[in-house]
């Protein structure tokens, strides 16, 4: 009996610790967005920088003396060059960026997660780095004849002791003061006159100096690598959410949370603890729809005129030549090209319709989804499992991968659409990673990280060309009826919800039944742009559901601009080509990759279809 | 018959009486003045009419029918239409498109996916325009009208959908004086012509004796007057805490200038 108590302890102790760690990580995030109302993807970055400057610093002091006080001194010395890198990034980037809509925000934040990837993969190599252990608490302590790392002790107090100084910071320092003040009302505090630069950097120090501190804190248990961004910052955005964003008791509740439900978890259900962990999120969202501790964001008041698709106009004559043209051009491919070209072309087709079913929800219904190729996965995987498990031909599975896709975006979409801003983005990325994880970790149905191989079209279908035209008219019918919809009564129900809410409902709309069918119907056109991406391959494999690919559609219709109906085909065929152009060229791809989001953001942020709209409206003398 | 019938309704914000058995009722054809200092609880009141707040107790009868906690689609439905204190409409949209936005919703056809919207409704949304002299700027995108005309083009949408009672929280606040005298003498013509109850909230007090049939005044959530505007400006109370001397002058002027 008392053996169990003691493992019990022992496992709550062990939750306490993780608790701790990803409390100093969240707390430097929730405190960037109650300030700035900037979600920091980066921040997962300042976390994996932290930890590389630690194996890196510490080490290096402890070869002068094997001493606590050098291994925490190189600690905090590795926390304060991240705090100064996030100073940096506030002053190069997010001061240009605080007045753009969200979307842009995330986007940017998260191009400045792929430079520093390939950053690190320079500097320090892809092996991982095992730090050293703490000097004076390499031993384990014995707690009811159960062995407890004695350094996992010193996390657990860690936590509260980070809790601590942040509240005598908010209350007891003008600059903390000031920080309260601007998480409560941003333009008050600057129109009382204070230095909003100087308060915004500061911020932004402190929250990269909890990310470091948080990163390297962890090397004596986990070694660094380049994978540990995307992975805290899904867990950090979680216990963010969960407290509600800005508020840094609820992210020390949602931590305490999440980690006793990760440390009892594993124990019960050990192959589903990231479900769990998304579950609870989902849950509290649908209860607190701003988080445990969270208040709600001041949207109403002025409206203000919507970043997305305004009027959308039919084509002119010119405008019907192009896009008969363009079918011609996608239908010669086989003709003319050889196998790459034809492999090219097919593939831009099928984003050309992922990226216009996104924009189909941003651009046209304000619903900013950041794990849409959860949807696009699933129909890949419904494809793909159902040709190679049940032996079913290509032509059913290809009508199950809409019917999935749909599927789970009803499932999902019922959650998301109850919500708003971005709260709605942070549930789409949490189920889009628990899609993710069961993938990732159902190894006996999906193959877990390896996949599944032999996931080929009919035999009549089987050649590249033949191919090629099945999706050409597939995803050629899915953008088309797609667009359709957008011209129709219930497209203009979209814009005229995402305009104002209220107005809507006092016309009768029902607003969130509309956006759950238009979730749906965008989840649909998705997953059938994943069955025909599974045949085109020839297998699947979880990154058709992870964040990057989510980023990908992202950028493909921020490229060809979220205003304009069209301009998704044009991003995607942009996007894609360049892609695969330059990635075999560079071993810095994500670097470009990273850079051209920013620089997209920042210069061009209509994309080519808003150009494009600029330049028609001078050539035609009208107001633009 | 009576058209409207508030009960007894009730709301707290944590512990903040923002109404306290508020009763009162308002006939077919009849306009209903709300007035108070800020803050007395008229766009709480007018909200749980609306359906936008769920009272925490007390009923609201239209037509004889509970509509209490339902939302607001759903009281749309059963013929309210309302404007609001900040105007809401589809800023992406024209004029003309906001019109039909709203006709295709009354028509109960906004789950259509097969039509094109642009063509539906137009004729009907043209007319509706015409009737608060809006026609000319028909094709204009709501962002490049004057705000008095953003009002207009907002009564113009409450009234798409053919609404026996009509809610306006404030309807002429940050207009120009001129402006305002305009818009209320429209709603006053087309609600009398079509028989449309017409509940409003108002700190104007020209707008409010020239045209209110009756007056109610809330004050902290509760309702220390009613009657009509001669009674409401010669109750003692009311112009104690509320109209004041320069509110009274007001009045006289206003009732002096609509019926002199």
């Amino acid at each position: 009996m008392s053996v169990e108590f003691g493992f019990l302890l022992v496992q709550c102790l062990s939750g306490l610790a993780s608790a701790s760690s990803l409390f100093i990580i969240a707390s430097g995030l929730t405190l960037v967005f109650g300030v700035t109302r900037i979600v920091n993807f980066a921040h997962g970055s300042f976390y994996m920088l932290g930890a590389y400057m630690a194996v890196t610093i510490v080490p290096w002091l402890l070869q002068i003396e094997r001493s606590p006080t050098l291994f925490f001194a190189g600690v905090l010395i590795s926390a304060c060059v991240v705090g100064v890198l996030g100073v940096l990034m506030e002053i190069l980037l997010l001061r240009r960026i605080y007045k753009v809509p969200e979307l842009f925000q995330l986007l940017a934040t998260f191009g400045v997660v792929l430079m520093v990837q390939d950053a690190v993969l320079h500097i320090w190599g892809p092996l991982d780095i095992a730090g050293p252990r703490a000097p004076g608490l390499r031993h384990g302590v014995m707690i009811l004849d159960q062995r407890f790392p004695a350094y996992d002790l010193f996390l657990i107090a860690a936590g509260p002791v980070v809790l601590g100084l942040l509240w005598l910071l908010m209350h007891k320092t003008r600059f903390g003061i000031l920080l309260r003040a601007a998480t409560r009302d941003r333009d008050m505090v600057g129109a009382l006159g204070v230095n909003q630069a100087l308060l915004f950097t500061g911020t932004l120090f402190l929250g990269a100096f909890l990310a470091g501190l948080g990163g390297a804190l962890q090397i004596p248990r986990v070694s660094a690598s380049a994978q540990m961004d995307l992975s805290i910052i899904t867990e950090a955005f979680v216990v963010t959410v969960i407290g509600g964003m800005g508020s840094i008791g609820g992210a020390f509740l949602a931590a305490l949370l999440i980690g006793q439900l990760q440390a009892f978890g594993v124990l019960i259900f050990p192959k589903i603890t990231l479900v769990l962990v998304f579950l609870l999120m989902a849950l509290v969202l649908v209860v607190k729809p701003w988080g445990l501790l969270g208040r709600p964001e001041n949207a109403a008041g002025l409206s203000a005129l919507p970043e997305g698709i305004m009027q959308p106009r039919g084509f002119a004559a010119a405008e019907k030549l192009l896009v008969l043209l363009a079918v011609l051009a996608a239908a010669a491919v086989p003709i003319f090209g050889d196998t790459y070209a034809i492999k090219v072309a097919t593939e831009v087709l099928i984003f050309a319709l992922a990226a216009f079913s996104l924009n189909f929800l941003v651009g046209n219904g304000g619903i900013v989804s950041f794990g849409h190729a959860a949807y696009f996965g699933l129909g890949a995987y419904a494809s793909g499992l159902l040709v190679t498990k049940l032996g079913m031909p290509m032509e059913p599975a290809l009508i199950a991968a809409p019917l999935v896709g749909g599927l789970f975006a009803a499932l999902f979409g019922f959650f998301i659409v109850r919500l708003q801003g971005i709260y709605l983005a942070m549930l789409t990325l949490a189920f889009a990673q628990i899609a993710y994880a069961v993938c990732f970790q159902w190894v006996e149905v999906t193959g877990g990280d390896n996949g599944i191989v032999g996931v080929w079209p009919s035999a009549w279908a089987a050649s590249h060309s033949t191919y090629h035209y099945i999706v050409l008219v597939a995803a050629g019918l899915g953008i088309f009826a797609l667009r359709h919809v957008i011209y129709a009564p219930f497209g203009a129900s979209l814009r005229a919800a995402r305009d104002s809410a209220p107005r809507a409902e006092a016309i009768g709309i029902d607003v969130r039944a509309h956006r759950w069918l238009g979730f749906t119907i965008a989840g649909a056109a998705a997953g059938l742009a994943g069955g025909l991406y599974a045949f085109s391959k020839g297998s699947i494999d979880p990154t058709l559901l992870g964040i990057p690919l989510s980023v990908d559609f992202l950028a493909m219709i921020l490229l060809g601009g979220m205003q304009t109906v069209m301009g998704p085909v044009l991003g995607a065929a942009a996007f894609h080509s360049i892609k695969d152009v330059f990635m075999p060229l560079t071993d810095h791809w994500r670097f470009l990759l990273g850079a051209s989001i920013i620089a997209l953001v920042l210069i061009f942020p209509r994309g080519l279809g808003g150009a494009y709209a600029a330049l028609r409206a001078r050539l035609s003398g009208g107001a633009p | 018959m009576t058209l409207l019938v508030v009960e007894n309704l009730n709301k707290n914000f944590g512990g903040v009486v923002a109404a306290r058995n508020v009763s009162f009722a308002l006939a077919a054809g009849e306009i209903l003045a709300m007035i108070g200092p800020n803050g007395a609880g008229k766009s709480t009141s007018f909200n749980m009419v609306g359906g936008q707040l769920r009272p925490d107790s007390g009923r609201v009868m239209l037509a004889g029918q509970d509509i209490s906690g339902l939302p607001p689609r759903a009281i749309c439905r059963l013929g309210v239409g309302r404007s609001f204190q900040v105007a809401q409409t589809f800023l992406s949209m024209s004029v003309l498109e906001n019109l039909q936005m709203a006709l295709i919703a009354y028509a109960g056809r906004t789950r259509d996916m097969l039509a094109r919207s642009s063509a539906l409704y137009r004729d009907e949304a043209l007319g509706l325009l015409d009737q608060l002299d809006m026609a000319e700027q028909a094709e204009w995108p709501m962002g490049a009208l004057a705000y008095g005309d953003v009002k207009r083009v907002e009564l113009a949408i409450a009234l798409a959908g053919a609404p026996r009672l009509l809610l306006m929280d404030e309807p002429t606040a940050g207009m120009a004086p001129a402006e305002r005298a305009a818009l209320m003498r429209l709603v006053a013509g087309i609600a009398r012509r079509a028989g449309i109850g017409v509940l409003f909230t108002e700190h104007d007090m020209d707008a409010v004796f020239a045209h209110a049939d009756r007056i109610l005044v809330l004050v902290r959530g509760e309702i220390i007057a009613a009657g009509s505007p001669e009674d409401v400006r010669a109750n003692p109370e009311v112009q104690r805490v509320y109209l004041g001397t320069s509110g009274l002058r007001a009045a006289l002027r206003a009732r002096a200038a609509a019926h002199g």
